[in-house]
């Protein structure tokens, strides 16, 4: 068998992206007009664009999830940092304040969340999933208070230029897509073209050493939270933009869990150690990709959740490494 | 001891071997035990004691040798069943639940009510008669967790000791124990080894060793080299049988040290220390000279080459580099100022297992230049690359996982790392820990080569050919505290292991 063949075969990409393909394959055998793409009022319309267009909060979310867990932590708070930043845009925009300036506290308001479950964790070392699950449980209940700072009778309101970064579209293509895009090149430029990444992944394999080889490991957790709450809160922004309202009890309800998915399909381990930011994109499709499928396919939305367990399961067992093993050996053999 | 002579021995074990990847952990390993005696068992780390007590207590499956039990012939496949056979342990870190009653881990272990089912009525009273065979008199609702590490260590050794308990291993039994908590123990160890218990004592205090042994073991790289009385061994020729000869050739290599003398002065630590880890030293560092830094296992070796560098963080005393105040300062400042430091633990302390070789080496460069100017990836590779071939790392190629080396060669890349931040002052801690005799030559070879091109080297070893054959000047530790220095012509085997013995019995 060719050696690019057996590269792919027992690359770590290859089933996630296998599994995307699949979906997408199995999704437009069952709905004909599946990967129709047309253009309606100046954007680009169809489920592909759709799953990209969905999927948006959650890679944010996973992303800044990636970079948790390669320090071997874990962000469970996500969800009410997005709960806490909604009610912080509509509270500022019932206060009239210029919308930039909105946009702004409410990605400041993700970074100081981010530096609080950064200083539980770096400061006062409290284990992650305990650090991150106190503003888990207070954040929604933070949001709830804000709302009230106006009287919280009437959460909705109209803000062009948050509709615009949410909604709307640059030339066909929606603008969260292209800022998504922008903010993953900036990610992928911090983590890789920085020696950050190669600090996180060593604090992540083994904080002890890396301690003693000079790398702060303290600091470097904590930036890692603090990134996690910034690219929250502009999922936060996106998704608070798409409902015109803010609604601390339900909005990104479970995201935390969906992100953490989208890291291990691609490839992250809780062990912390790496990070693939790329490969976290592709989980997160791979979810929505899921999630659009069986809603097209017509089977009762309660299959959904099943149905993505089930995909998840063969993924995660397809990547381990005696898996892989054991289908590189096969496929040579066939090939022989 | 006279009885126990004519006795026949409870335990014989025979010839034992046994092979991990890589390491031959025992060869060929006699050890006799008696009933009615305290067997003290000695050597460094990596000697083979604990392997040696693993095979005993059958936590490990030995590769060769027999284990006799009272003229028996036995296997163990697993700690429970040398348990059956009356072999009970105690581990160095207690192995208690601290949040659960001393009853309940008093009761801890193979059932044995009906079903499976506690009768908490029962336990109690078990857990009480187990007590008062150490006259421990305490109460046992209380959560273990709520009693003194002394107490802790005595309800553990009650937990170990049941009605049929004949054989008892007693592992650093001492190490967390104040004078007044350890003469306790030795008291109960004296009660059981009148009632005719074995007791195998492991330790590295040298004074606890002569209180209460009759007989002593010497294991030194998994060979046995010697059995003695306690009454017949003097404390020199036994620290002599623990810190043996392993360098002929390497010695011989490098008879001729540094003929220019130390250059200036690198760093002045005065006073340095920290209460319960190391009492203050002085200590100097020049450009262009090796101090070994000799002692045996727990006199605070690892703990001055951590104050020096502020792994450990001093509570008195001042610390300058090169002219500069660096006392409180962190490893990043160290290192920033041109001090690196290799430490004893590559798993724990070393390497990162998952990073490459490449990575791993640019670490401690990196880290010194900030994350922000990233070393382009080509130079990584050619500093990598450099390193591989300067130090003789045998890997494919630099981005294999660290993890997959051999241990010489992770040791290898752990000096790399230090070597590329480019420091003045470099700090090994046991640079030949576990690995082979080839690597080690090589690394001794390679720190006297820095050494002539003008670094300041501490280098902390237990093997005492390694200090000699190394160093232009030696410090000597004992019991945590720097007892003296040795100078040039006066390095050798007997000065050192005089000083390390000393006149009085530093109380620990």
């Amino acid at each position: 068998m060719p050696v690019w063949l057996k590269a792919i075969v027992q690359s770590r990409a290859v089933w996630p992206v296998l599994a995307l393909v699949l979906i997408l394959i199995v999704a437009g055998s069952v709905s004909p007009n599946f990967f129709e793409i047309r253009i309606v009022e100046g954007r680009l319309f169809g489920n592909l664009i759709d799953i990209l267009y969905r999927a948006v909060p959650t890679a944010l979310v996973a992303l800044g999830m990636a970079v948790v867990i390669g320090t071997r932590g874990i962000d469970l708070s996500v969800g009410s940092i997005i709960a806490i930043v909604g009610a912080v845009i509509v509270w500022r925009i019932k206060m009239g304040d210029p919308h930039i300036t909105i946009l702004f506290s409410a990605l400041a308001a993700g970074i100081l969340c981010g530096m609080w479950n950064g200083f539980l964790v770096s400061a006062l070392r409290i284990q992650p999933i305990i650090a991150t699950l106190i503003l888990m449980v207070a954040g929604r209940g933070i949001g709830m208070l804000i709302n009230q700072l106006y009287g919280g009778t009437d959460p909705s309101f109209e803000s062009a230029l948050l509709q615009w970064m949410s909604t709307g579209s640059i030339w066909l293509i929606p603008t969260r897509l292209i800022l998504a895009a922008g903010i993953f090149l900036a990610l992928w430029l911090l983590i890789r073209r920085t020696a950050l990444g190669l600090f996180i992944e060593s604090v992540g394999g083994n904080a002890a050493a890396s301690n003693l080889a000079g790398v702060k490991a303290g600091l470097i957790i904590f930036v890692a939270y603090v990134l996690s709450g910034l690219l929250s809160a502009w999922a936060g922004v996106i998704m608070t933009a798409d409902t015109h309202t803010s609604d601390p009890v339900s909005v990104a309800l479970y995201i935390e869990l969906d992100a953490i998915l989208a890291v291990v399909i691609g490839g992250g381990s809780l062990a912390g150690g790496r990070i693939y930011l790329g490969m976290t994109v592709i989980g997160a499709l791979v979810i929505q990709a899921l999630t659009t499928a069986t809603l097209i396919s017509g089977l009762p939305p309660e299959y959904n959740l099943i149905i993505k367990a089930l995909v998840v399961l063969s993924v995660l067992f397809l990547q381990s490494a005696n898996a892989r093993k054991a289908i590189g050996s096969l496929v040579s053999r066939r090939a022989s | 001891m006279n009885a126990t002579a004519i006795d026949k021995p409870r335990v014989e074990m025979r010839s034992i071997g046994k092979s991990f990847p890589g390491v031959r952990a025992l060869s060929n390993v006699d050890f006799t035990l008696y009933p009615g005696e305290v067997h003290a068992l000695l050597g460094e780390n990596g000697a083979g004691k604990s392997t040696l007590i693993k095979i005993l207590t059958g936590a490990l499956n030995r590769d060769a040798g027999e284990i006799r039990l009272d003229g028996k012939a036995v296997n163990f496949n697993s700690t429970g069943e040398a348990q059956a056979h009356g072999i009970s342990t105690v581990y160095q870190e207690v192995n208690l639940i601290p949040a659960m009653s001393v009853t309940k881990n008093l009761t801890l272990g193979p059932s044995r009510d009906a079903l499976g089912v506690i009768s908490w009525g029962k336990a109690r009273k078990r857990a009480r008669e187990k007590l008062s065979r150490l006259k421990l008199n305490i109460d046992t609702e209380q959560p273990v967790g709520s009693f003194s590490v002394a107490v802790q260590q005595l309800v553990a050794i009650a937990h170990a000791l049941d009605d049929d308990t004949s054989v008892l291993v007693l592992d650093e039994p001492t190490a967390s124990l104040d004078a007044q908590e350890t003469a306790t123990l030795f008291a109960i160890i004296r009660d059981l080894k009148a009632r005719g218990m074995a007791i195998v004592f492991i330790t590295h205090f040298l004074d606890q060793v002569y209180e209460i042994s009759d007989r002593i073991s010497v294991l030194r790289n998994g060979n046995l080299v010697g059995t003695h009385m306690a009454s017949e061994i003097s404390r020199q020729d036994l620290i002599s049988e623990m810190i043996g000869r392993e360098l002929g050739e390497v010695e011989a290599t490098l008879a001729h040290k540094a003929e220019s003398g130390p250059g200036k002065q690198k760093l002045v630590a005065r006073d340095l220390g920290r209460k319960r880890t190391l009492k203050p030293f002085d200590l100097t560092l020049h450009a262009g000279e090796v101090v070994g830094l000799a002692g045996l296992l727990g006199s605070g070796r690892t703990e001055m080459t951590k104050l020096v560098f502020g792994a450990i963080r001093s509570d008195s005393g001042e610390l300058h580099v090169d002219g500069q105040d660096m006392s409180g300062a962190t490893p990043r400042r160290s290192l920033a100022s041109g001090i690196a430091f290799c430490p004893e633990d590559r798993k724990a302390e070393g390497l990162v297992g998952d990073l490459s070789i490449r990575e791993n080496i640019m670490l401690s460069m990196q880290a010194k230049r900030g994350w922000l100017r990233q070393l382009p990836r080509r130079e990584q590779e050619k500093i990598a690359g450099e390193m591989i071939r300067a130090l003789g790392i045998a890997t494919p190629d630099a981005e294999k996982p660290v993890r997959q080396l051999s241990g010489g060669n992770q040791q290898k890349v752990v000096l790399a790392r230090a070597l590329a931040s480019n420091p003045g002052i470099l700090l090994l801690d046991e640079p030949t820990r576990g690995i082979d005799v080839g690597a080690h030559a090589e690394i001794i070879t390679l720190i006297r080569k820095l050494c002539n091109e003008g670094m300041a080297l501490l280098v902390a070893s237990s093997e005492l050919d390694e200090i000699v054959a190394a160093s232009d000047r030696v410090a000597v530790l004992r019991d945590r505290e720097k007892v003296g220095e040795i100078d040039g012509a006066d390095i050798n085997r007997d000065n050192i292991i005089r000083m390390i013995a000393g006149d009085d019995s530093g109380q620990h």
